[in-house]
């Protein structure tokens, strides 16, 4: 039961931090706290017990702040001079978010059983419950002695559910290509107008 | 008032001798541990995912510290596209080995010699995609940090 208000508190962090980085006037500032809601991100996926998933976020959370640090570091002047309207977006916004909460809850109540309790996955289910047998189970027996990997969530990752890795990776693949392409169409273009004078 | 600094150095986009060498001693032990975190995926968190990141930051950090134009010696950006390429055809080589015992991405290593649980060469064809996929992450994320930094060099020339 702890474990729950432990994380209610960080997502309240993660909210103000998000707030505080679309409203402050400084970008080094919106930056930092871009960061801070995405390390309690990480915080949240190592209490509910997946550290593959937080070494994840940590990893790539540090290296998207560094980049972003110093892009912002170069610029000589980091305040934001556009007017913005983010006050009222922002209520619009939560008004919105309340009212799809409530209904996700209300109907959680309505329909017995179609809503599973905090920290079982529809996944984990066992045999014989509304919402039908999940597979966690099977993986959980079977794939120390089928893959050989201690690890579960390596063996679903890379045997089980390979398919699905390479599509990540092709995807990764893709991003990376086109913006090798952005990045060296303009240093090229830059250099050919350098070349005559 | 910053162009006036940055000409007063010799490398340009280099750091204080305090920032190198803290580089020098940390980034070695960085790019172990990424290394470490992929290889050991199949038996403790982790993964090739996260271990190529923390590659390519170890290759942001030397960048940051000593500057592009001292980087360009030890790795370049073609260097760079070879390695995330070679790293994305492993990987479907893996795939397509598994044809060997009998479709796509069947875990043919583990059909022969299962291996045992938790030690470091069991889990079948785990540990290489995972060698595969640190490659392709690690080298694709250091390859756009360097276009990055040869694109701030050239603006930053056109700029002077």
């Amino acid at each position: 039961m702890g474990i729950e208000y432990l994380i209610l508190i960080l997502i309240g962090f993660m909210l103000v931090s998000a707030l505080i980085a679309v409203e402050a006037r400084d970008l080094l500032s919106c930056v930092i706290c871009v960061g801070a809601a995405g390390f309690a991100l990480s915080v949240i996926d190592l209490l509910l017990g997946a550290p593959d998933l937080a070494i994840t976020q940590v990893v790539v959370e540090i290296v998207a702040l560094v980049l972003l640090i110093r892009m912002i570091v170069r610029r000589d002047d980091t305040s934001v001079q556009t007017p913005r309207d983010t006050l009222r977006t922002g209520l619009v916004l939560l008004a919105g978010g309340v009212m799809l909460a409530a209904a996700f809850f209300a109907m959680g109540h309505v329909v017995k059983g179609s809503m599973p309790p905090f920290g079982q996955p529809l996944l984990a289910a066992p045999a014989g419950a509304a919402v039908g047998p999940g597979v966690a189970a099977d993986y959980l027996q079977r794939s120390a002695g089928e893959t050989g990997a201690g690890n579960v969530v390596m063996a679903i990752l890379l045997d089980y559910r390979g398919y699905d890795t390479l599509g990540e990776a092709t995807v990764i693949f893709a991003s990376i290509v086109g913006a090798y392409a952005i990045l060296r169409s303009v240093a090229r273009g830059r250099r050919k107008e350098e070349m005559p004078t | 008032m910053s162009q006036s600094v940055e000409s007063e150095r010799p490398d340009r986009g280099g750091m204080t001798p305090i920032v190198q060498n803290t580089a020098r001693i940390v980034a070695s032990f960085a790019a172990v541990f990424g290394v470490y975190i992929a290889m050991t995926g199949h038996i403790s968190p982790g993964g090739g995912f996260a271990g190529g990141v923390i590659l390519a930051a170890t290759g942001v950090l030397i960048v940051l510290a000593f500057g592009s134009r001292y980087t360009a010696r030890i790795v370049s950006e073609p260097l760079c596209h070879a390695a995330d390429a070679a790293g994305a055809m492993g990987f479907l080589v893996i795939a397509l080995l598994g044809f060997v015992a009998g479709g796509f991405f069947v875990n043919f290593i583990a059909r022969i010699s299962p291996g045992e649980v938790g030690h470091l060469f069991s889990g079948g064809i785990i540990p290489w995609a995972n060698l595969a996929i640190l490659i392709k992450v690690g080298a694709a994320l250091a390859g756009v940090f360097l276009a990055l930094a040869a694109f701030r060099r050239v603006g930053i020339r056109e700029e002077l």
